[in-house]
């Protein structure tokens, strides 16, 4: 996962990232103690598609919260929690992939033609899924170091894998308010990060001091 | 009294208008010895009446789930029924949830009895019906396949009698064209009920014509028992030509009316949900494919057929109508 090497600079962040494999292991956890205890429902491939898919918007929703509690509170810790938190959405991702393929449409390529060309939800989700793999792949200290300031730019394309995943949703849900209340939280969370209410939230929260480096965005 | 020791469902007067209805074969859907004999059909109404008349005890609560193991009878077109716990723990329900899952919790102990049905609208003789009235018509089993919106299906052996009997009693007017139903709205105990996201409570409706075909089914019983509240008690009714919502749960109105009525769904998401809902695998819901589905129980995907099966018996209903337009 690339994050062992990295020294966490206090134990809190140590205690911190802990609970971020403990969180972001339970839903699988639960999902495999479901299916092992026979307690998914009688249509058991429509669960693991469910829930993967959930856990995995939820710790990319996660991801994308940590800069903004950096901004709005000062938890320069959570700064930290973005790489396990995305890494652990895009493990999700790719239950979920297999699910859909494997399970569900038995890897058959007309069937799974068929679904691309007329559930539109299936387009957005997978472009998602194409924007997080290179992420998920340059998420190691190497990489950063190979793409130096191409990486920053990069990681960016997070932004708009959320926003397709968010329109998946939205796309496939009979009801839209669920997936809409989570496209409002993106909007908000990508919203913290334009660099005008950066400086202003920075103002805001140390009104006497020298402007910081604000503006500069980090995924 | 359609049941009887020898013979089986359908015994329809073979009308005009239903020919097609005639050409199944009785013994194409359910093997004949299979049959619950006359006998065990009085018993079964009577268990019916009985748990239904007890009511709050929770008619399921009466007798543990049938053995369906075992269970050889098959559908019309060959495939087995899908067992009494399929049925009863897997239910889109949202007056109770949107967790299919926890809609039988939240359906336990769901009052169904007294419970009353008004019938009216454009119609000569208006009346409500009690639930001992309904059960006075005669019942009888019909092994249905439900294929739901969200592109899975079940094949379920429903008790209950044709809806066209029951507005037959009523002697609709000339003026009547369709029939509108609602679900009783009761948010205390229906938790669903109370989020005011949608506009409860549940209507449907369908053609005057559609309303009669012989396939259309009010059902008060499943599995040789009594509704459970999680499937629709005490009575619901089942279109199995058309998608799982059509086939509304729980009825306490039924009106005649003479404008198409406007059910929950077409008011929550008028382009994606029409009046007609048929079954079919060629005009996808606006977001999602429709072409295939996947059996409860099944692990693969299955081809959906046109009006799920049923094409022979109601095609006809639908001639010279554009199906793309109408869903």
């Amino acid at each position: 996962m690339g994050h062992t090497a990295e020294h966490t600079g206090t134990t809190r962040t140590g205690w911190l990232r802990l609970a971020v494999h403990g969180l972001a292991l339970l839903p699988l956890g639960l999902l495999l103690l479901d299916t092992g205890l026979g307690r998914l429902s009688v249509n058991p491939i429509q669960d693991l598609t469910l829930r993967t898919g959930k856990a995995a918007l939820v710790l990319l929703m996660l991801s994308l919260a940590c800069t903004p509690l950096n901004l709005l509170l000062g938890w320069k810790w959570a700064l930290a929690l973005r790489k396990p938190l995305g890494l652990y959405s895009f493990l999700y991702v790719c239950l979920h992939l297999l699910v859909f393929a494997v399970a569900d449409y038995g890897l058959d390529p007309g069937l799974i033609g068929q679904a691309i060309s007329e559930k539109r939800y299936v387009v957005a989700g997978f472009a998602s899924f194409l924007l997080l793999l290179p992420l998920a792949l340059s998420s190691t200290r190497a990489a950063m170091r190979r793409l130096g300031r191409w990486w920053r730019r990069l990681h960016r394309l997070v932004y708009a894998a959320a926003a397709l995943a968010v329109l998946h949703y939205l796309w496939l849900a009979k009801v839209w308010r669920e997936p809409a209340l989570w496209g409002a939280l993106l909007l908000v969370l990508l919203a913290l990060r334009l660099p005008g209410v950066r400086r202003r939230l920075a103002r805001w929260r140390s009104p006497g001091e020298r402007r910081p480096a604000a503006g500069r965005s980090q995924p | 009294m359609i049941l009887s020791g020898s013979d089986t469902w359908p015994r329809v007067a073979p009308l005009a208008k239903e020919r097609a209805l005639a050409q199944i074969h009785p013994s194409e859907i359910t093997p004949e010895h299979l049959y619950l004999s006359r006998r065990q059909f009085m018993g079964v109404a009577g268990a019916l009446g009985a748990s239904l008349l007890l009511g709050a005890c929770g008619p399921q609560a009466a007798s543990p789930a049938p053995e369906v193991a075992a269970d050889p009878r098959r559908d019309d077109l060959g495939d087995p029924l899908n067992s009494f716990e399929q049925i009863t723990s897997y239910n889109n329900y949202y007056e109770f949830s949107t967790d299919k899952q926890r809609v039988a919790r939240l359906a336990q102990g769901f009052q169904t009895s007294p419970w009353e049905v008004a019938v009216g609208g454009l119609v000569r003789s208006p009346r409500v019906f009690g639930l001992e009235d309904l059960l006075r018509f005669d019942q009888e089993e019909r092994i249905y396949r439900l294929r739901c919106v969200e592109a899975w299906s079940m094949v379920i052996p429903w008790i209950g009698f044709p809806l066209r009997r029951l507005l037959a009693e009523v002697e609709p007017l000339a003026a009547a064209r369709y029939v509108r139903f609602e679900t009783v709205l009761r948010p205390a105990a229906m938790p669903g009920q109370r989020d005011r996201f949608y506009p409860w409570p549940y209507v449907e409706g369908l053609r005057l014509d559609e309303a009669q075909h012989e396939l259309t089914l009010l059902a008060t019983g499943l599995y040789g028992k009594a509704l459970t509240p999680q499937n629709g008690a005490p009575l619901r009714l089942v279109v199995p030509w058309k998608y799982g919502f059509k086939s509304i749960k729980a009825i306490v109105r039924i009106d005649l009316v003479e404008q198409m009525p406007t059910s929950l769904w077409m008011a929550m998401a008028p382009n994606e949900y029409g009046f007609y809902a048929n079954v079919n695998p060629e005009v996808a819901h606006p977001r999602w494919s429709q072409a295939t589905e996947r059996r409860i129980g099944e692990v693969g995907r299955r081809p959906t057929l046109p009006f799920n099966g049923y094409a022979e018996q109601v095609a006809g209903l639908y001639t010279g109508m554009d199906l793309r337009a109408n869903y």
